[in-house]
């Protein structure tokens, strides 16, 4: 067992502008995070809580286990889209602990344009309800909401990962035999009925909730019958006469309670397969983070001295660890969990692919969860590297990371940009989670190298046509897409539209990746069955 | 010396008397009641027989029934400790018919001192000061006041016809007598029809002070020394000490010599209590002593006599009854040094001093040398409603009285019981008392300083509503741990219990109930330490330290406390150097479970007896109808209807005993 060391040193200029440039980017997520976690205002909120409801957050609050950690997916979902007025899409989701064991929950925002479906809102719950599905963890959805978003239904209602998958997926797990719940405790009108209709057992709050698949105004234009949406779909009805609801709460804290105990008398056990260790915190500081990054993302820097701060006692055993040396393997323990860490420590060689191609099937066989931290520009190009078919030994990176069964978990650290992307675990390669640092850049390359790209092709171009190309417009070609790539390459873009689970602090990596697992071992880790590797 | 003994009573009396008889090898037999089944003494002594119920009159007081326990098991001898059947004459006169030894004085001894006017005619006789007063036919008023300037003033002028404090007046001079004669024979005449008075010496200040006496059956009698014990609520004792404070020497002497000639006026015979009242002269000092009565039994409060006089007098007791002289004559007891003694009870100061059932779900007394606890209860034992609440007598021994105080205070503080209410808090302040402490003490000391003794209730402050939330939030992470480690998964970072929110903490709210209202405390969780703040305040840096075996240690502010705590249930009960604070959590999530429930059922608030059942089944009441009655604590409380409703079940009728929460009524549908 070998423990990192550090040659960080605090007191150093490069230090110090480190820790300001990191501390902005925090402090610059966490006031858009606070904006975004008042929903849809002062006003819609106090109308909510003038009707004697729960604020969304207070209900998943109230539903936890006191204290319990939360550990919330997609915060900024929507940011930046639809004029900004759907702050976390209109929806809360992440997993918590109710009644002891690790559970899905997905909270519409009523406050946010009366909780309905954006196209954005519709990916966040099925990518709730996914990674709820993989991880097998019982789903709790706290319905309150008007439905689908009428003026954008064309992105809503057709497609296969629309609206209906929602139910395709409750159906789904519940064969699989993964709870779910559903609280009314608002609205649950048309399509958004069968939320609590399809659950294995739903709890229906007195005077609130209602549950129809035409609300009274349709019903009036359909069949003349004038009825109020209590005695149409009020928990009465459900809970007495039609049978579509199994519990009758008194108000929002009686349903949760209610909700609290289906959870507790689920009669689930989490398998383990893991040898379990008791925890030690890092030796190096985690706090130090801050400092160690390089605020230029071109910066290169070791990553162990990343490793060090997330892993139990900053014990790090490295597997080839002269070999291959761009990216570094090896095995840790965080929180007490064995892991398998393959992280980039520069660009990827044909060496350094096979190396972890190679370490992920020592984790595969093993059954030792894998953890992806990436900051990588990308496979070495060149013809000498081609000639040495980089592009067979990417593959075998890649066919390894997408066939194992072990439980993956990427961080990007920094860069994470082409190929290097589906080599170390992206988005495409089913992660558990992936969260993203606050400085951290995503797109297909860099957007120098973009720029460069396009305006070389553009002036090869001009020169057959024999034209040729001022420095200054060759610039202002350039400019816009370097600019481009910066906008779509930020972590808040890519939040936005769910390339990634959340972004997170790094000071908080090593507890944000102990709840991933912890949460994931509640599904059993199969064995893994590796596609053909290009020889 | 006898082989085998039976110890006709309970609770601490008993245990203290098995105590003795073992330390001499003596075998004991414990009697008990039902509600006395598992109750301590019955586990020290070497046999227990069964009694009958609960209720004394069905088993402690039974003599018949423990007479043929004492044959059944071959006990020699009965030691009836104090109260139950120590004092009853006719069970004397039993045991001596059934050739069964009793550990105490001759019937006809208890007889003689049992009535009250011919234990003074007899004390008079012998010679044994009485209060000086005027009895007779001749009510000319120049013969009154002629006995009136013979008695000594100041004086009580009483109708003879009185009662209720009607026709009193309390002279000072001689000067004044005849108008108050007038004036109180007027009265007398108008109230009662008859202006015949009596005058009799008005005591002022007068302390309680007793003289513990001890005869043998062959002519020998001692005394060993005094006990004050004029700190009283009620003329329920509460502190007691020896000797008494400012007690002068020739006083004592005087005192020992009439305790003496008074129990052998009676041929007395084993250990028993001369109760004197006293004058309190103008510097402080006891004067004049009247004969009260004589307590023909170990007193309650005899250990401070052995403390300060090193004798066991259990022992003592044995010995005489066994045949045996007394184990030393007059010149070789010694009182040495200062004992002190308070009777740590299971009452309400607060609440009138009524009496707190429930169970010691925490007990827990101090140790130490000079610390002598006598008790017959453990932790976990129930305080039932059929006998004295006595939980324990504290005793503390010093070289002198002060330090006797501060040893006695200090246990005090270290003294925790919780799951019913003490005195403790109370008691610590009569300890603590200016006057008290430089021995200014009279058998009014209680009454005249209520409102510094009984200030209400403490409502916790800042500091005590923290530890109790830290209190919560570690048990909460504990639990969380336990159901992790029980999944398979002991370590897991989802069983933290800090509010762990991605990018933010997320605050825990918990809120308390005491007796006034709802407590309530926010704490968020900030890297190493909660911040809490509670309602109305600014946020507070808090930190749990660490447990002891009987409370938390906490660091609040800056400053690191202590707190002795019980948790039973979400009752928390807190103990700090001087008070005793309880908090009901209230879970917000169990509270609305109970709001659907509450509607259709109602419960008993605390264990009691239903007096009367004023529906039945089928009948259809209004809001607020009276239901039925049930008596607990020696109050009624009526049961009323919450809503309007039909009366579904009633599972307890009249004389029904009911447990904390038992369902009383149930209504049909929604009430």
């Amino acid at each position: 067992m070998s423990v990192l060391t550090t040659t960080y040193d605090p007191r150093s200029e490069e230090a110090a502008a480190n820790r300001a440039a990191m501390t902005a980017l925090m402090d610059d997520l966490k006031t858009r995070l606070a904006a975004v976690k008042v929903g849809g205002g002062e006003k819609a909120r106090e109308r909510h809580l003038s009707r004697g409801k729960l604020l969304p957050r207070e209900r998943v609050r109230t539903l936890l286990d006191p204290g319990a950690p939360f550990l919330e997916l997609s915060q900024l979902a929507a940011y930046g889209m639809y004029d900004d007025e759907v702050p976390s899409a209109g929806v809360i989701t992440g997993i918590g602990r109710v009644a002891g064991q690790e559970c899905m929950i997905v909270a519409n925002d009523a406050t946010v344009k009366g909780g309905t479906y954006y196209p954005m809102t519709v990916k966040k719950h099925i990518r709730a309800q996914e990674v709820a599905w993989q991880n097998r963890l019982p789903c709790v959805y706290l319905v309150d909401s008007g439905g689908a978003n009428l003026p954008n239904q064309d992105e809503v209602f057709p497609d296969r990962d629309h609206f209906g998958r929602i139910f395709y997926h409750q159906a789904n797990m519940s064969a699989d035999g993964i709870a779910q719940i559903a609280v009314v405790m608002g609205s649950c009108t048309a399509g958004g009925a069968y939320v609590p209709a399809m659950s294995d057992e739903s709890i229906i709050v007195r005077n609130q909730g209602t549950i129809f698949l035409g609300g009274p105004p349709l019903v009036k234009a359909a069949t003349g019958e004038v009825v109020s949406a209590e005695n149409l779909g009020g928990a009465d009805v459900h809970s007495r006469i039609s049978g579509v609801t199994d519990h009758m709460a008194e108000n929002d804290t009686h349903a949760l309670s209610i909700a609290r105990r289906i959870v507790g008398n689920l009669n689930r056990v989490k398998p383990s397969s893991l040898k379990i260790r008791d925890p030690k915190d890092p030796l190096l500081n985690p706090d130090d983070l801050y400092g160690v990054v390089p605020s230029d993302l071109k910066k290169p820097y070791d990553v162990r001295e990343v490793i060090g701060r997330i892993v139990d006692g900053s014990e790090f055993d490295e597997f080839k660890k002269l070999y291959g040396t761009t990216l570094v393997c090896g095995f840790a323990h965080i929180w007490g969990y064995p892991v398998g860490i393959v992280a980039n420590n520069g660009i990827l060689f044909s060496e350094s692919a096979q190396k972890g191609a190679h370490f992920v099937e020592l984790c595969s066989q093993r059954g030792i969860p894998l953890i992806f931290l990436q900051n990588i520009t990308g496979f070495m190009v060149g013809s000498k590297y081609e000639s040495g078919g980089i592009a067979k030994d990417g593959a075998k990176l890649v066919t390894a990371v997408a066939t194992t069964s072990v439980p993956k978990f990427t961080v990007i650290l920094g860069g994470s940009f082409g190929a290097g992307n589906y080599g170390m675990c992206g988005r495409a390669y089913s992660p558990r989670f992936l969260w993203m640092w606050p400085n951290a850049r995503i797109s297909v390359m860099g957007g120098e190298q973009a720029a460069n790209v396009l305006a070389t092709v553009k002036e090869d171009n001009m020169v057959k046509a024999g034209q040729t190309w001022a420095a200054e417009d060759k610039e202002a070609f350039m400019d816009p897409i370097r600019q481009q790539y910066e906008h779509q390459g930020h972590p808040y873009y890519a939040s936005a539209r769910l390339w990634d689970d959340g972004i997170i602090d790094p000071k908080d990596t090593r507890t944000v990746l102990g709840l991933g697992l912890s949460a994931a071992l509640n599904a059993p880790i199969e064995p893994t069955r590796f596609g053909v590797f290009r020889m | 010396m006898f082989k085998r003994i039976l110890i006709a009573n309970r609770g601490e009396i008993a245990c203290r008397v098995i105590e003795t008889a073992r330390r001499l090898g003596i075998e004991t037999v414990a009697v008990y009641s039902d509600a006395d089944a598992k109750a301590m003494h019955v586990d020290l002594a070497d046999y227990a027989v069964r009694l009958g119920p609960a209720p004394a009159r069905e088993s402690y007081l039974r003599g018949e029934l423990i007479l043929q326990a004492a044959k059944d098991t071959g006990a020699e001898a009965i030691h009836p400790g104090y109260g139950f059947l120590s004092e009853n004459a006719d069970f004397a006169d039993a045991c001596d018919k059934a050739g069964i030894v009793f550990i105490g004085p001759p019937a006809d001894a208890i007889r003689a001192m049992g009535s009250k006017s011919e234990a003074k005619a007899l004390m008079g006789k012998a010679g044994v000061p009485l209060t000086p007063g005027y009895h007779g036919a001749d009510q000319d008023p120049a013969h009154l006041k002629a006995e009136a300037d013979r008695i000594g003033y100041p004086v009580l002028i009483k109708a003879s016809a009185g009662g209720g404090g009607k026709g009193m007046r309390l002279v000072e001079r001689t000067e004044d007598f005849d108008e108050a004669l007038a004036s109180c024979r007027r009265e007398a005449s108008a109230s009662f029809g008859d202006d015949r008075v009596l005058v009799e010496r008005f005591v002022t200040r007068p302390r309680h002070i007793e003289m513990q006496v001890f005869a043998d059956s062959h002519g020998n009698a001692v005394h060993l020394f005094e006990r004050d014990c004029s700190i009283q609520r009620r003329h329920q004792k509460v502190v007691e000490e020896a000797t008494a404070p400012g007690m002068p020497e020739d006083l004592r002497q005087r005192m020992g010599e009439a305790a003496v000639a008074a129990a052998k006026a009676v041929g007395y015979r084993g250990a028993g209590t001369v109760e004197f009242i006293a004058e309190t002269r103008p510097d402080g000092t006891p004067g004049d002593f009247f004969f009260m009565e004589m307590n023909t039994r170990l007193q309650v409060e005899h250990p401070v006599t052995e403390l300060v006089t090193g004798q066991d007098l259990v022992e003592w007791q044995l010995r005489v009854a066994a045949g045996e002289t007394l184990p030393m004559d007059q010149s070789e007891i010694f009182a040495f040094g200062h004992a002190m003694e308070v009777r740590l009870y299971a009452e309400d100061p607060d609440g009138g001093f009524l009496p707190s059932i429930g169970t010691l779900n925490r007990l827990r007394f101090p140790d130490g040398n000079d610390i002598r606890v006598d008790t017959g209860v453990r932790e976990g034992d129930e305080v039932s409603p059929h006998y004295d609440p006595m939980i324990a007598k504290l005793i503390a021994f010093g070289d002198d009285r002060k330090e006797a105080i501060r040893k006695l205070i200090a246990a005090l503080r270290a003294t925790e019981a919780a799951g019913i209410t003490t005195n403790r808090d109370f008691l610590i302040r009569v300890l603590a008392d200016k006057d008290f402490q430089e021995g200014t003490l009279d058998t009014g000391f209680i009454a005249a300083r209520e409102a510094a003794l009984l200030p209400g209730r403490a409502r916790a402050d800042e500091a005590v509503l923290i530890a109790a939330a830290l209190a919560v939030l570690d048990g909460e992470a504990q639990s969380a741990r336990r159901r992790a480690a029980a999944a398979g998964d002991p370590h897991s970072p989802w069983a933290m219990a800090t509010g762990w929110r991605l990018n933010d903490s997320g605050p825990v709210d918990l809120r308390f109930r005491d007796f006034e209202g709802e407590r309530s405390v926010s704490a968020r969780f900030d890297s190493s330490h909660w911040r809490c703040r509670v309602e109305g305040g600014d946020p507070v840096e808090a930190l749990l330290l660490g447990w002891d075996s009987d409370g938390l240690r906490v660091r609040i502010g800056g400053t690191l406390m202590r707190f002795g705590l019980d948790r039973t249930g979400e009752r928390f009960t807190l103990f700090s150097p001087s008070h005793t604070y309880v908090l009901d959590r209230i879970d917000p999530l169990a509270a609305a479970t109970g709001a659907d429930q509450s509607d259709h059922a109602l419960t008993a608030p605390m264990p009691g007896k239903v007096t009367a059942v004023f529906v039945k089944k089928g009948d259809a009441v209004k809001a607020g109808t009276s239901l039925m009655i049930l008596e607990a604590m020696k109050m009624e409380h009526t049961i009323k209807a919450p809503a309007d409703g039909v009366i579904e079940t009633l599972p307890y009728a009249e004389g029904d005993q009911v447990g904390d929460g038992a369902v009383l009524v149930t209504f049909e549908g929604d009430a």
